[in-house]
């Protein structure tokens, strides 16, 4: 099989799928023309992520791994959900195919641009090297694929 | 399982696999030795060589086995090049949308210094007439354009483009994988000179194909070490995959009417029906297409995600998707008839065969949509587009 019973699962019952109207924070990464694109939304009370969305236009993996991360960022707090890698995306998900590796990172990233789209709006300084610089070849982590 | 994946493979009919079973363990004998054993096993292989080039109005010694279409691709450029680089004819015509055994041995020949004209092949899938002419040159060695895309399935000029490379006397190949055992093939009216084929694509064993090529053509040769094929393909012949090929072509050919009128009934339901969805397009000139290919571009959505609910659905399918091909680009075939990218991925190809029901049809008739429904409805691409922050390309 391409992918493990933990994607498939993900990815036919993804959770957390959906908007959140009045979300403290909106993310989105990826690029239509790579062929994904996450958005996550996220409400955010005393520093704690207390609910996660997501829409996903992407992959098998892409969708799973946009399920996996609201699921390990869910009810952590935002220092927690910044610490959150692709790697332990992946390990969760009891791996992915090498070349879908970048569906993990993309996932990592959708939950960094959330955080920082919440602390641009509250006005609260962060580091900005830490983010997502919308270039699709940080994610792909092979051919750059540039507009 | 509902499959329609026969662009990719088909299944051995019953009366192949019976015609080859006496191959692998009563009429085993080696078609090179002596003793009448052998000999009979020699008989049968010409027997099928008769038998594949009355298929294509060939003559048997214009036919060559091959382990496929893409050999027979690879073998008939190379030997097309080599034949214009003794003449200091080092220029090639070919098209953007070509499959890659054709697309990549070109690549090899461009880097030891020969020139290739890629012709586009425009929204409809097929070349232009003016733009070959226009396209030839003195050095032209050799003319390389597919009968029929193997994912779009859009059928190109044969004929009018085999006359103008023969009255330009330029070598004219077809990659005939797709077509060959689908659409009617006449290599003398066409004026084809080298014509490749897969069994595996028309009912018959997978690991066969063979290449056709024209009487006076001189051939070099692919492998060296023994008599088989003239001398040119060396290694005892896969009797057994070649009678199979014999009977499944000889059968696709009977049966061709009949079974391109069903798959076309079928094929345009599915067009019809899946049309309906809204923001989708077919992909490909609507009538000068494989009678069995389907291939529709679904916005907003991509093509992994489309295949795999699919095959949850029971329905195996394919896509020109990124994701499919294992690499960042969609189908190169979409993006030559000028689908976006990000349109290009979520493309659903279905390619019917004689055994494709009614039934079936009408059932992904009904799943499809379901699923291009619950994908967009999670997709930001197409809450995009409903918002009008983004624009419909179809």
């Amino acid at each position: 099989m391409l992918y493990s019973e933990k994607v498939m699962d993900h990815f036919r019952n993804p959770r957390n799928v959906g908007e959140i109207p009045d979300a403290d924070g909106i993310g989105e990464v990826g690029n239509a023309k790579c062929g994904d694109i996450m958005r996550m939304y996220i409400k955010v009370k005393d520093n704690i992520i207390t609910d996660v969305k997501f829409m996903t236009f992407g992959c098998g993996s892409a969708i799973a791994t946009s399920s996996m991360a609201t699921e390990l960022i869910k009810g952590k707090s935002l220092d927690e959900a910044l610490a959150l890698t692709n790697q332990a995306v992946v390990e969760a998900l009891d791996g992915l195919p090498a070349y879908k590796l970048h569906c993990s990172v993309l996932a990592e990233e959708a939950v960094k641009a959330a955080i920082k789209d919440y602390y641009d709006k509250h006005n609260i300084a962060y580091d900005e090297e830490q983010y997502c610089t919308g270039n699709c070849a940080c994610c792909h982590m092979h051919d750059v694929h540039e507009e | 399982m509902i499959y329609l994946d026969n662009a990719g493979t088909t299944k051995v009919s019953k009366k192949v696999k019976q015609a080859m079973l006496p191959f692998f363990d009563e009429d085993y004998g080696n078609a090179s030795s002596l003793y009448t054993f052998g000999q009979r096993a020699k008989e049968q292989l010409e027997n099928a060589r008769a038998m594949v080039a009355k298929c294509l109005n060939a003559q048997p010694r214009e036919i060559y086995f091959t382990s496929g279409g893409s050999e027979s691709d690879n073998w008939a450029i190379n030997a097309a090049a080599q034949i214009g680089a003794r003449q200091n004819k080092k220029h090639i015509i070919s098209t953007t949308f070509e499959h890659h055994a054709v697309l990549h041995t070109l690549k090899k020949l461009e880097s030891q210094g020969f020139e290739v004209t890629y012709l586009p092949v425009h929204e409809n899938g097929i070349v232009r007439l003016d733009e070959l002419k226009q396209a030839m040159r003195l050095d032209t060695c050799l003319v390389t354009i597919m009968f029929a895309n193997n994912e779009i399935g859009t059928i190109q000029p044969i004929a009018e483009i085999g006359k103008l490379c023969r009255e330009k006397k330029i070598l004219f190949h077809t990659d005939a994988v797709q077509a060959t055992g689908h659409v009617a093939i006449d290599v003398v009216a066409m004026n084809i000179d080298m014509l490749s084929m897969s069994s595996h694509k028309f009912h018959g064993p997978k690991g066969v194909g063979a290449l056709y090529v024209r009487q006076g053509i001189a051939l070099s040769n692919l492998i060296e070490g023994g008599a088989q094929e003239r001398g040119k393909r060396a290694g005892t012949e896969n009797v057994a995959g070649i009678y199979g090929m014999a009977v499944a072509l000889q059968d696709a050919v009977a049966e061709m009417k009949e079974v391109a009128a069903r798959e076309t009934k079928l094929r345009d339901k599915l067009f019809t029906e899946l049309g309906k969805i809204p923001h989708s397009a077919i992909n490909g000139d609507r009538k000068h297409r494989l009678p069995n290919n389907f291939n529709m571009c679904f916005e907003g959505i991509e093509g992994e995600s489309l295949l795999l609910l699919l095959d949850d659905a029971g329905v195996c399918a394919s896509s020109g998707s990124a994701c499919t091909s294992g690499s960042l680009d969609p189908s190169h075939v979409l993006l030559a008839i000028g689908r976006p990218h990000e349109v290009a991925h979520g493309s659903l190809r279905l390619t019917l065969s004689k055994y494709t029901t009614e039934d079936e049809i009408d059932y992904v008739i009904k799943k499809v949509p379901e699923i291009v429904d619950y994908l967009r409805k999670m997709s930001p691409v197409w809450d995009e587009l409903q918002k009008g922050e983004r624009k419909y390309a179809l």
